[in-house]
């Protein structure tokens, strides 16, 4: 036995991918635990184990976050791998999978070698990425899906673009299935959008700003299953927020179709309202639902039709944001809140918080299988520790992230990261 | 030999032949393969009968093919590149055949585009018509001189296992292959991905592949199709070279097969996008130059039973 060893003591264990939750203890040899449970022995572990004391904080699997936006390369003023991953390990996501809105976008195999040799340099948290589906993310011609999955590409997107052309879509999905490649849909019918911002309806009318009608989710949800069905290609719904879509998705999975979904928590923890003053933080693609809505995703969420929560980290600067509501940029910031902003759904008694951690750990790394998200023996050492309780307000200005861009700041929420481990390593330790 | 067993005034599919109407041209083209082997290859057969070789789309290899073993057996050939004259003066189908048959033509030859046409014509006209191509739909005298270089190498046609791998959706080569291949005992496969395959292709009696070390394993015959270049960027397949690292025939794909597998292509190939060169040169395993030999024995096979159901009176349906 050699390098590191590390005994976590006293936790309170949970794994929402054998379902334990019971206090215990971890040992962590190299990177990989090598034991967990109420009474394992330290035994044989050498007089030089490092005991941590955790004193019933919670130790979970380390987040994985489906969905970022790292802005490298083309845009490290606003977000780069280097501060994405510092966001990451401070919000407690040991894995995350960056979109491939990059400039130059990843739609070609260079594109991801460059990422990956970057994430190695970076070793903070573990980095995936997705590829365009369609070169240029132009919407028309197919991606080198068979060499980009080759190369570790875990999945096939047009970004923040919804794949809009059907016959596109229908290739797209057939020719990723001779792969057994996933594709994931931005689900907004771009034709029915338009130049919209926001939800229409009485807020919209009121501030003046154009609106889109909630229907262009599920009209493209409703298209994409169709060809699902006709394909059988692996598909994921990406930051689902209307309750046509949710249920929509619900039915297709009673029929077997494989599909899943995930929300963001912006459409769990905020409505239209957010928008209120212009808010240019509040604006995000697709926009801020009506409060019905909001609460299907709850309820999607609960009865597991949402299959993950993501960040759907998307950083922007200042000029990006302050701007008129209609110039201004789509997103939010979203490493750094994950973990409290999901935790509001089980404070709020929606769901357990086996269930809350399922969502964000061994659900969205079963969906990209990535080999991760759990806590067995033998399995990577790659989990968080975090206080369920402790109660404190978003400071915005603390982010690591190159950018601020969050409505949330200020909010009080319950649950803070202690420390983060990836293969072993402390990526984030909370100052004392 | 009898010469009823093949009663058909046209050539326009293999679909609604019978085995045994196929092993008789395949019979009758043996014996042409031999005579062409020989310095004096012309005979008097089709003395006096006029073919035209009516070609509504470019094609160099097959239009050629058709004019030798017209030529060969006696026949005064006429070639018309249809696709340059009336019809870019917006002259109909129908009034193009209609032009024809006042010419007393014997065997029309007939490629057009659009699957479906050939047949159109020869309900217009009085002489017989051999399909040379039609849209994605059918090309029987490709599927024939297939059958008969697979049969004359492997002795041969049912029980053998004959992979057609690449863009079977836009192929009428791969369609009369399934069609002929089935008929004869011979079990099919595709591979391809799947944007490249039809719908219900599993329905046409085939077994669907998408990987080709699967789809190759332990078959007899490997026969690659050509990709258009018009569906190799993007909008079928990403690129040439993923087409190549996934679906192009090499050495090392061609390992899964037989040990004696052989190679066919109906050429033009593209090098280095569905078939490597060292596989398509390799001239104990690749059939592909056989295949062009093969071509003119059976049009002429095909030829001069076709003139002889003229001969015979009024055509027999």
């Amino acid at each position: 036995m050699s390098g590191l060893r590390r005994l976590f003591r006293g936790a309170r264990l949970i794994d929402p991918e054998s379902g334990r939750d019971t206090v215990g203890d971890l040992i962590v040899v190299d990177d990989r635990i090598a034991a967990i449970g109420a009474n394992i022995s330290a035994e044989g572990l050498g007089p030089d184990v490092e005991v941590v004391e955790l004193d019933g904080l919670c130790l979970a699997p380390g987040l994985v976050d489906m969905r970022v936006q790292l802005r490298e390369p083309g845009a490290e003023h606003i977000e780069s791998i280097e501060s994405g991953s510092q966001a990451a390990a401070a919000g407690g996501v040991t894995t995350m999978v960056a979109l491939p809105n990059t400039e130059p976008p990843v739609d070609d195999v260079s594109v991801v070698e460059f990422l990956a040799r970057r994430a190695r340099e970076v070793r903070l948290a573990k980095i995936h990425t997705y590829a365009a589906a369609t070169k240029g993310m132009h919407g028309k011609e197919l991606t080198e899906i068979g060499l980009l999955a080759a190369n570790g590409v875990v999945g096939f997107t047009d970004g923040v673009k919804a794949i809009a052309d059907a016959l596109v879509m229908r290739r797209v999905l057939a020719y990723a299935r001779t792969f057994d490649q996933l594709v994931i849909q931005h689900p907004e019918e771009p034709s029915l959008a338009g130049a919209g911002e926001v939800t229409e309806g009485e807020i919209a009318t009121r501030l003046g700003l154009a609106g889109i009608t909630p229907a262009a989710e599920i009209i493209m949800v409703e298209r994409d299953l169709r060809l699902v069905a006709i394909t059988g290609a692996r598909y994921h719904v990406a930051h689902v927020s209307t309750e046509a879509a949710i249920d929509a998705i619900r039915r297709a999975k009673a029929q077997g179709l494989p599909v899943t979904c995930d929300t963001a928590p912006p459409y769990f923890a905020l409505n239209e309202t957010a928008i209120g003053d212009y808010r240019t933080f509040a604006k995000l693609s697709p926009p801020l639902r009506g409060e019905s809505d909001r609460q299907a995703v709850v309820a999607g969420l609960a009865d597991g039709t949402i299959d993950a929560i993501a960040s759907d980290h998307s950083p922007w600067d200042q000029d990006s944001k302050r701007l008129p509501f209609s110039s201004a940029s789509c997103g939010i910031v979203g490493l750094e809140t994950l973990l409290p902003l999901s935790l509001e759904l089980y404070h709020n008694r929606h769901m357990s918080l086996l269930d809350v951690l399922r969502r964000l750990t061994v659900a969205p790394a079963r969906i990209l299988r990535l080999g991760v998200g759990g806590l067995a023996a033998g399995a990577s050492a790659d989990f968080v520790v975090f206080d369920p309780d402790a109660k404190y307000r978003v400071e915005t200005d603390k982010f690591r992230s190159k950018s601020k861009n969050a409505p949330f700041d200020g909010r009080p929420v319950q649950g803070r990261v202690e420390l983060t481990i990836v293969d072993g390593r402390s990526i984030f330790e909370r100052a004392a | 030999m009898d010469h009823h067993a093949y009663r058909h005034r046209h050539l326009l599919g293999i679909e609604g032949l019978t085995p045994e109407d196929i092993t008789y041209v395949l019979d009758l083209a043996d014996t042409y393969v031999d005579m062409n082997r020989e310095a004096e290859k012309k005979k008097s057969t089709l003395r006096g009968r006029t073919l035209i070789n009516c070609f509504f789309e470019n094609s160099t290899r097959t239009r050629t093919s058709f004019e030798v073993a017209g030529k060969r057996l006696g026949a005064d050939v006429i070639n018309m590149a249809v696709a340059v004259s009336s019809m870019r003066k917006g002259e109909t189908l129908i009034d193009t055949a209609m032009t024809l048959n006042a010419m007393h033509p014997d065997v029309l030859v007939v490629r057009h585009p659009e699957s479906g046409a050939v047949q159109l014509l020869s309900e217009k006209v009085d002489c017989a018509v051999i399909n040379a191509g039609d849209g994605s739909h059918e090309h029987p005298t490709q599927a024939l001189l297939d059958a008969l270089t697979i049969r004359r190498r492997k002795g041969k046609l049912g029980g053998l296992t004959v992979a057609i791998c690449g863009d079977v959706l836009h192929s009428r080569v791969a369609r009369s292959n399934i069609a002929l291949l089935n008929a004869m005992g011979t079990r099919v496969r595709v591979v391809a991905p799947r944007t490249l395959l039809p719908a219900a292709v599993e329905h046409l009696g085939v077994e669907v592949f998408h990987d080709m070390a699967a789809g190759l394993a332990d078959v007899d015959i490997v026969m690659m199709l050509r990709l258009q270049s018009e569906r190799m960027h993007g909008s079928f397949v990403p690129s040439t070279r993923e087409y190549f690292r996934f679906f192009g025939l090499d050495e090392d794909k061609l390992k899964a097969a037989k040990p004696d597998a052989l190679i066919m292509h109906p050429g033009p190939m593209n090098r280095g996008v569905e078939i490597s060169s060292t596989v398509a040169d390799d001239i104990d395993r690749s059939l592909i130059r056989q295949q062009v030999e093969m071509g003119v024995a059976v049009r002429m096979a095909c030829l001069d039973i076709m003139a002889r159901e003229l001969g015979n009176g009024p055509p027999i349906k």
